[in-house]
């Protein structure tokens, strides 16, 4: 690599670190995007001016026909599509890794890693890691796709003995990259990419549909790994930072999604959680009754109060009641009153999700707030209006010890002084707990589909 | 760093010029090894500092730009494409150059892919009038 090429790779790590800073506030994010465009060009013409680079037409071609069709599905996706959109971004990252761990184990030439059949130890090793991170951030973001698009169940799906064969397969792996280090067998190459193909399905099977934002977040690390590990095979320094920009960052939101439900990031990998099993297990007879209001009334009393916080979560994505929503708030405000919204970590399918569809339906976003921001406020709140969120409102969470979502952070909305539900029934909510919430004095429970229940109450605040 | 990057730069040519001549292959390849061990050393002291570069920066952002965040990480992991140029550019068709060519594709559909949403992301985040 000529000292130019470096300085020139050099330049592309510093842009991607420049782009992630710009998101430190939305004033700068865009220049952020455009600097992480900036870097990626730079890299992208640079290694093209490598000596070693010749098939411009093939590569032209490719990348044309790679770049129509990734621009034309982000044209059209649909805010509330975002997770799965992303998850199936992030199953590319890990193919591509595969086929270029494939390619440098057939010509390791063209990588400077020695000849075939006679490639160093450490190539070998790195590259068969690469591409068992690459192959397991396959397999694992297109079942978590599936589940985020409704193409497979979002049920947790349990068997006996799961752990264990997932156990024996990574041992496996192991075993397999170790021996593929002495022999550089292609059958074991391919061996390592179909086990890693099996694991990456089995791992997220058993993981509930409402838990996938901690497992895209987690994807999103595995494939910045995958990239850092290639890195290494062509020893090149801007694959290895901007792979850990990326592991560290998907870590760091699972993380943050994890601290969200009060849930160790092991106990979500094991799976299980949530769904129609745990609804029905738990789903202990209740005879209290909640109290039932209509649209009307909820119109009449927004309408005269001074302060409502909404909070907004996967319900209202589902019903793509966002912009509905907003008309409301609109008018609330315009007959004086303050109208905020409350975001809880893990509202949504994705982290930032929630904030991404209020941004669509036109809300500022210095009226859109952190649980930590806001949850002292509710006290002093004459109305929260919860819309298609339920689990993260649950008062239930810091009293009651036996709940399965005991010590998970909750936003205060019962210390309103009147508190809307938006619900379309009284199922329990994804961890399968019923919401003490529901009972409260100061609960009334507006049944519906969410779109429709804040158009009626437009209805209502326009008369 | 200068006398590393300076040290690689000789390496890498050694081991083009031992790619090239077949006859000296076996003597060569113990010379690429030996580079490439400094190299794994030189790497992980990258690793482990970009790490906490991504550390720091991750957590300053705004929790209300963490799917921009995503879109955008989702964007530049595809920097994978540098080894898709690599593994494409030979003139010479053969597997290799064909796997190459599918990498280049499937990372191309991402960095666009990324970029645009993330771009259409942001550009809806506005402040109140």
């Amino acid at each position: 690599m000529s000292t130019l090429t470096t300085a020139a790779y050099l330049v592309s790590s510093v842009l991607f670190i420049l782009s992630l800073r710009g998101l430190s506030h939305p004033s700068t994010a865009r220049r952020g995007n455009f600097l992480g465009i900036l870097g990626m060009t730079i890299a992208i013409v640079t290694t093209l001016s490598n000596p070693g680079v010749l098939s411009y037409k093939e590569i032209g071609i490719a990348f044309l026909i790679g770049g129509l069709i990734g621009t034309s599905i982000a044209v059209k996706i649909q805010m509330t599509a975002l997770p799965q959109l992303v998850a199936a971004f992030h199953s590319l990252v890990g193919l591509a890794a595969v086929f270029v761990a494939a390619s440098a184990y057939y010509n390791p030439s063209a990588f400077n890693i020695g000849t075939v059949g006679s490639i160093p130890m450490g190539s070998l090793i790195e590259m068969s890691i690469g591409t068992a991170i690459g192959a397991v951030t396959f397999t694992g973001s297109i079942i978590a796709f599936g589940k985020l698009q409704g193409f497979v169940s979002g049920n947790p799906l349990v068997f006996k003995g799961q752990h264990f064969i997932n156990l024996l397969l990574g041992l496996g792996i192991i075993a397999l990259i170790v021996k593929f280090c002495i022999d550089q067998n292609q059958e074991l190459f391919w061996l390592i990419v179909f086990a890693s193909f099996v694991i990456g399905v089995l791992l997220i099977v058993p993981i509930g549909g409402a838990d996938m934002p901690v497992i895209v977040s987690m994807l999103n690390s595995y494939s910045g790994w995958a990239a850092a590990g290639i890195g290494f095979t062509l020893s090149n320094n801007l694959l290895i930072i901007t792979g850990a920009l990326v592991g560290s960052s998907g870590a760091i939101l699972s993380y943050i999604m994890c601290k969200g439900m009060n849930r160790s990031f092991l106990n979500v990998l094991l799976g299980g959680f949530g769904g129609e099993q745990a609804a029905s297990a738990d789903g202990v007879k209740d005879d209290r009754q909640a109290k039932q209001g209509n649209a009307a009334d909820a119109a009449f009393m927004m309408k005269n109060s001074k302060t409502i916080i909404i909070v907004p979560g996967y319900g209202m994505a589902v019903a793509q009641a966002q912009h509905a929503l907003r008309e409301m708030g609109d008018l609330l405000k315009a007959a004086g009153a303050e109208v905020r919204y409350a975001i809880h970590p893990v509202a949504g399918r994705m982290p930032g999700h929630m904030n991404v569809l209020l941004a669509e339906a036109n809300v500022p976003y210095d009226e859109v707030l952190e649980l930590d921001e806001i949850n002292r406020d509710f006290s002093e709140t004459d109305v929260a209006f919860v819309i298609g969120a339920n689990d993260v409102t649950n008062p239930a969470a810091k009293t009651d010890k036996t709940s399965a979502i005991y010590g998970m952070p909750i936003l205060d909305v019962e210390n309103a002084g009147q508190v809307f539900f938006v619900k379309r029934g009284m199922a329990s909510g994804y961890a399968g707990v019923q919401n003490e919430l529901f009972f409260r004095d100061n609960t009334l429970m507006l049944f519906g589909d969410a779109k429709k229940v804040c158009e009626d109450i437009i209805k209502g605040l326009e008369n | 760093m200068s006398e590393i990057s300076n040290q690689l730069e000789s390496l890498s040519y050694k081991a083009q010029q031992i790619a090239n001549e077949a006859s000296q292959l076996a003597s060569s390849v113990a010379e690429t090894s030996g580079g490439h061990s400094d190299f794994i050393i030189f790497g992980i002291t990258v690793l482990v500092l970009a790490c906490f570069v991504g550390y720091y920066v991750v957590w300053s952002v705004t929790p209300a730009l963490h799917s921009p965040l995503m879109g955008v990480t989702n964007a530049i992991s595809s920097v994978i494409i540098v080894g898709a140029l690599l593994a494409a550019g030979p003139v010479d068709s053969n597997i290799s150059k064909y796997f190459g060519l599918i990498a280049v594709t499937l990372a191309a559909v991402n960095i666009f892919g990324g970029f645009v949403v993330t771009n259409r992301m942001l550009s809806m985040f506005k402040k109140k009038q």
